[in-house]
């Protein structure tokens, strides 16, 4: 399955503009600032707003091309599209919004609500079979909405900002269902977000929108390394490095597999899968090798220097890779250049370390 | 822990002022005081034996037909507009909610004389009608047209509530899950709107119920044809007071049901289904 769309579309003063493609399986995240229309393509992709121009193809077979006048209903695209507010039926109870898409194909009843049951199962929710959407809480609402779209087993799944609007515990529950659902199957998924972790974790590739725009797309390494924009710098901004959480006798680290962080106190436990994160303000540059307090002190060339407005970055080809935030002053004070070699230094403490979502 | 100490009463004072509970009294025995003289005044004793006699059940089971005419009046004339007032966008709307909305304001005596001007005889419709058999005026379908007439604005305007309070993107979701639209009407959009609805339909069937002065303008007083519950109950007024207040509390049950009916369905309350387990 894949996924290739030309999307071109109108929206009172706003003009969506944008190409996508994406393989069988693959994952792509959908990120950009409110109003880059990223909800609009997903609600393009779904048939739910009509192209202008473009078109939209799902394993080969054409959904929509206005210039040929083609144009495929929702109904009958095979696109599930999970909101972020979730809009479950009112008056259907969590059962019957699942039941609803197999109904809607043909299902008989009995055979309808049993599969709900098992989607119920699956999500977690058998005790809440009979509750109505009102009575349900945001976490288990939107369980009920990836469910009711998943068991019409979509070829294209858009989750439109599914852990917008939840507390942070059903937020963590939520994204390690979701982390499964992503990685399972052949079918094409877009993730839209507007947060970098989800985006770098969930994702096999990020998409970045900005005024109706694909601006950027690449892996989470690449995107990082050459932030095409000032909105992407500051949501790539992170040093985000996954690895594996090491317990020795000397104290705690992340393995990433290309070098070692020490990182301050933990609760998770040795071997545990986590995903450490920096800020690039927090990444100090030298050029003789210091002595401080710092834990982490590594040796590199400097691979690129980013100037973005008024920030510059710098990438570090040390193990693991570092962006460094320095101001204008500091770059000129130490005349920095590509290829200079350099330490760069990061305090324990300032390593955020969290376990990874699909663990 | 009294009712009224929320956080917001240490800078706004009590919410239930002492003074606002006296006014409220005050109101609540203006609309009790006419109902209260009428249970005092009603003649319990005979009330079996007046509301048994043959006219009165003549005008009960007419009112009755006329009334669940005009529901159904009001249903298929009403849930169009409903939708269309309560969805679309378009030049004209607020005319058409005017017009639409005019027969709840209007005198109803007006309302029975527009209705003869436009179905009556001589009327502009009415000419034609007569032309192939059909007269309105003084039956049983023209008192059933005025009670439509007069009662399908309250339905619209509870409805358009209902409508205007669900996101019409349930109705994306619904398609996007490959439910064609006549699914989508009867498994969300409709039962989504049955409190609405059920409201509707009871304060049309109220307002059906107790039409007076458009139905005697226009259909006349006819025992057993247009001669409605109201309107036996204002001639008896003049001949047998005691029966016409036995006939009143009679009509007075019905409409206080049919309005406790529909504020109990606008209630909000856990889904349209059963309690949580």
């Amino acid at each position: 399955m894949s996924l290739r769309a030309r999307v071109v579309a109108h929206a009172g003063a706003f003009t969506l503009a944008a190409e996508l493609t994406v393989a069988s399986g693959e994952t792509v995240a959908l990120v950009g600032p409110n109003g880059a229309g990223k909800s609009t393509l997903g609600q393009c992709l779904a048939g739910l707003l009509p192209l202008d121009d473009g078109d939209v193809l799902l394993d080969g077979r054409v959904l929509e091309r206005p210039a040929e006048g083609i144009r495929l209903p929702p109904q009958e695209r095979g696109v599930g599209l999970v909101f972020q507010d979730r809009l479950l039926f009112p008056a259907l109870n969590a059962r019957d919004n699942i039941a609803f898409g197999l109904l809607a194909r043909g299902m008989p009843r009995r055979a309808a609500r049993r599969a709900a049951d098992g989607w119920l199962e699956r999500v977690g929710l058998t005790a809440q079979a009979d509750l109505h959407p009102d009575q349900l809480s945001g976490g288990q609402a939107q369980r009920v909405a990836l469910a009711r779209a998943l068991a019409t087993e979509p070829r294209l799944l858009v989750l439109d900002e599914p852990f917008a609007a939840l507390d942070v515990a059903a937020q963590r529950d939520l994204r390690r269902l979701v982390a499964g659902v992503l990685a399972d199957g052949d079918g094409v998924k877009l993730l839209i977000t507007h947060n970098p972790l989800d985006a770098l974790t969930l994702a096999d590739r990020v998409v970045i929108m900005e005024g109706g725009r694909v601006v950027q797309c690449g892996d989470a390494d690449d995107i990082r390394r050459r932030p095409g924009s000032a909105y992407v710098a500051t949501f790539v901004g992170l040093n985000y490095l996954r690895g594996t959480l090491r317990r020795g006798p000397t104290g705690i680290s992340v393995d990433t597999g290309s070098g070692q962080l020490r990182v301050a106190s933990t609760d998770l436990p040795d071997g545990a899968a986590v995903v450490a994160t920096v800020h690039p303000r927090a990444v100090l540059l030298s050029l003789t090798e210091p002595a401080t307090s710092a834990r982490n002190t590594l040796y590199g060339r400097i691979a690129t220097i980013d100037r973005l407005d008024d920030r510059v970055r710098v990438t570090v080809d040390c193990r693991p890779l570092l962006i460094a935030e320095v101001t204008d002053e500091a770059l000129g004070m130490l005349r920095l250049v590509a290829g200079m070699p350099v330490w760069a230094l990061v305090k324990a403490t300032e390593i955020d370390v969290q376990a990874l979502g699909a663990s | 822990m009294s009712d009224s100490d929320g956080p917001l009463d240490r800078v706004l004072g009590p919410q239930r002022p002492r003074w606002l509970l006296g006014a409220v009294g005050l109101s609540a025995a203006f609309f009790a005081l006419p109902l209260v003289g009428l249970l005092a005044r009603v003649p319990w004793r005979d009330v079996p034996t007046i509301l048994a006699r043959p006219a009165v059940l003549t005008a009960l089971t007419l009112s009755l037909a006329v009334a669940a005419m005009a529901m159904i009046g009001a249903l298929l004339l009403g849930l169009p507009l409903a939708w269309v007032l309560a969805r679309w966008q378009f030049r004209g709307r607020l005319l058409l909610r005017g017009l639409v909305m005019l027969p709840m304001v209007l005198p109803p005596v007006v309302a029975g004389a527009a209705l003869l001007a436009a179905f009556g005889r001589r009327g502009l419709l009415g000419v034609w009608l007569a032309g192939i058999g059909v007269s309105l005026p003084f039956t049983t379908a023209g008192a059933t047209l005025a009670a439509t007439f007069l009662a399908t604005p309250l339905f619209i305007l509870t409805v358009e509530a209902g409508i205007a309070g669900l996101d019409p993107r349930l109705e994306a979701a619904a398609a996007t899950l490959g439910a064609p639209p006549r699914l989508i009407l009867r498994q969300v959009i409709l039962p989504a709107l049955r409190p609405a609805l059920v409201a509707g339909i009871a304060l049309a069937a109220a307002r059906a119920l107790g039409e007076f002065g458009a139905t005697i303008t226009f259909a006349g007083n006819r025992p057993g044809v247009t001669q409605t519950l109201p309107l036996a109950a204002y001639e008896l007024l003049q001949t047998d007071p005691d029966a016409a207040l036995a006939v009143s509390l009679l009509l007075l049950l019905i409409s206080f049901a049919l309005v406790l009916l529909a504020w109990g369905s606008l209630r909000p309350g856990p889904g349209a289904g059963p309690a949580p387990r």
